[in-house]
């Protein structure tokens, strides 16, 4: 079963081609868009800006300080940098220079981390960005994006150029279907998007798990169990308002993330609804451990990220709130 | 250009100033890294009052400005008095040193004060952060010079060595670095915490123009300055060779000092020692 294939969405290609071109486009409107890269600009695609505006790109090299240092030199200068590696090399390497060049700063450069969550597979633990969510997280003046399809991620890019500071977008190496139209995708920092709506409970989710929430709510909708579905592709500022709304109107949470759950989406999903509305809540996402070399979809099942994982969490949360009710 | 006696006593002047300031500054905080501040003194004096840097303090963001990049972010008391005596803020700041609700923080943080071009006190950043800026006046054609102030002890850091192989690869032969090598870092003697020695050919080795002075003469350090804005084709470093605590005895002689304010009794005798200087 492919993703999103239950809800119904047409499948479309790696999320990391998408962020190139998105950013392509972006360099050819803006020309104080600049791209630095960490020597991964075939993996994370930055490289289209290479071919086209090769004053424009820089790379640093296999050396994630200097190459963030760079960057925040430049936005000091009035440049937008797009800063570009995979997460796991960029925050774990560069996590000073992010905090203090750029975060301390408040400086107007764009942090890339790409290959997030599990789903590159393959190439293993070492590579993976399970921890981005978090770490950023830990840098209070970052805006934290984690976009959920193609269109999306064009607007979030758009987005990241747009918001005057510093900004984190999450890219991915697998590919996400079609959740908006090319041309019709509301995204606002910020301000969630409610994707199905429905009165038994709700399902909050960023990046991939957005599909897989949409075809758990089809699963779910066989079982006469109207889900709610959000979509948080923004991690903070977090939507107080959507997210206060779906706990009070639906009564129960799923959050969903291909991320770890300590720290990541959910938990500051969790801390808000915890504030404003407490209500019975599930969390699907890694536990405290690093996953091995796989093919993504065996891992995807071994790690319980399937839609079918975000039902089963939501009729776990649905009888919950029943039994509070009744 | 070698500047007449009269400038050089002038110039003199200022650098007595600004350590006195620095004392002040410090001791009033009752925290601070003084030691720091004074062996780099006459380094800045060359930078701001010798006619070296470009600047406006009326403008300071004017986009063709030469910048100024102190990487050794905890020598912040130097370069907030270097910038108050050249009119960037009022001179009355600098006694709200670390205090609450001050720009005047304890290490640069960029944006609260008019002239603190970048936030430093994590080592070893300055100079990637001043790559950035030569890399960006060149794709806008703007055409300033960068200096970088780098500690020694900031160049044991591995992005320091980054840094300098970055600079010599884009060739940004704008970039200055004045290594201010008081031969201490915080816990004690540098060649005996961590040997950077031969430290003149790790420099070369890396592609950079070397130049060596005599850090707390102001007249070589402004002619080195002059001398490396002829090197058109590599990044030029100054290794200025300097006193930790210069200006005042007990301070040079104990290394502890490092990261330590005077207390209100040593800073009599400190500032006695700075005036007799003149």
């Amino acid at each position: 079963m492919q993703l999103g294939e239950l809800a119904g969405l047409k499948p479309s290609k790696p999320m990391r081609d998408v962020f190139g071109e998105a950013l392509l486009n972006l360099a050819r409107q803006n020309s104080r868009v600049v791209v630095l890269d960490g020597d991964l600009g075939n993996s994370t695609k930055a490289e289209l800006v290479r071919q086209e505006f090769p004053e424009r790109f820089f790379n640093i090299g296999i050396a994630e300080s200097n190459l963030v240092g760079i960057g925040a030199g430049m936005a000091a200068c009035g440049l937008i940098p797009f800063i570009t590696s995979f997460s796991s090399f960029l925050l774990c390497n560069a996590y000073d220079q992010i905090r203090l060049a750029v975060g301390i700063s408040n400086l107007n450069a764009k942090i890339v981390g790409s290959h997030g969550g599990i789903t590159l597979g393959k190439d293993g633990p070492t590579q993976m960005g399970i921890e981005d969510l978090a770490l950023m997280g830990g840098i209070p003046t970052f805006v934290i994006l984690a976009p959920s399809d193609p269109a999306s991620m064009h607007r979030a890019v758009q987005a990241a150029a747009d918001h005057v500071g510093p900004v984190f977008l999450r890219s991915s190496r697998i590919a996400m279907p079609h959740i908006y139209p090319d041309d019709n995708c509301p995204f606002e920092i910020g301000r969630a998007n409610i994707l199905r709506q429905g009165a038994d409970l709700t399902i909050i989710a960023c990046g991939m798990m957005v599909a897989a929430g949409l075809d758990a709510a089809a699963i779910l909708s066989t079982e006469g169990i109207d889900a709610r579905v959000i979509d948080l592709h923004t991690i903070r500022p977090l939507d107080r308002d959507t997210i206060e709304a779906a706990a009070r109107e639906t009564g129960a949470i799923v959050c969903a993330e291909e991320h770890l759950l300590q720290g990541g989406m959910g938990s500051n999903v969790a801390r808000l609804v915890a504030e404003c509305c407490p209500v019975p809540m599930r969390f699907v996402g890694l536990p405290d451990i690093y996953v091995e070399s796989a093919d993504p979809d065996d891992l995807l099942v071994k790690y319980h990220l399937t839609a079918e994982d975000i039902a089963a969490a939501a009729r776990q949360v649905f009888s919950a709130k029943r039994r509070i009710t009744l | 250009m070698t500047i007449t006696q009269a400038e050089l006593e002038n110039l003199k002047e200022k650098a007595r100033q600004i350590r006195l300031d620095i004392l002040e500054m410090t001791t009033r905080a009752g925290s601070g890294h003084p030691s720091s501040s004074w062996s780099a003194t006459e380094i800045v004096v060359a930078l701001y009052f010798g006619a070296i840097l470009r600047h406006r303090p009326n403008d300071p963001w004017w986009s063709e400005r030469d910048r100024f990049i102190m990487s050794k972010g905890h020598a912040a008391p130097l370069l907030y008095a270097a910038l108050a005596h050249a009119g960037y803020f009022d001179r009355d700041e600098l006694w709200r040193l670390r205090q609450i609700d001050s720009p005047v923080q304890g290490h640069p943080v960029q944006g609260l004060l008019p002239g603190v071009e970048a936030t430093t006190g994590s080592l070893g950043q300055g100079l990637s952060l001043g790559i950035g800026h030569v890399l960006a006046g060149r794709l806008t054609q703007l055409n300033y010079r960068v200096y970088v102030l780098l500690g020694d002890g900031e160049c044991e850091a591995g992005q320091i060595w980054e840094s300098a192989m970055a600079a010599a690869h884009f060739k940004t032969a704008s970039l200055t670095a004045i290594l201010d090598y008081n031969k201490y870092q915080e816990t004690g003697p540098i060649s005996r915490e961590m040997a950077l020695e031969p430290l003149a050919d790790k420099w070369r080795s890396f592609g950079w123009h070397v130049e060596e002075v005599d850090g707390h003469n102001i007249s070589a350090i402004i002619d080195k300055l002059e001398l490396v804005q002829t090197i058109t084709d590599q990044p030029s470093i100054i290794i200025a060779h300097t006193v930790k605590g210069k200006g005042v005895s007990f301070v040079e002689a104990d290394y502890t000092f490092h990261g330590r304010a005077l207390t209100p009794e040593q800073a009599v005798r400190a500032r006695e020692e700075i005036n007799a200087a003149r």
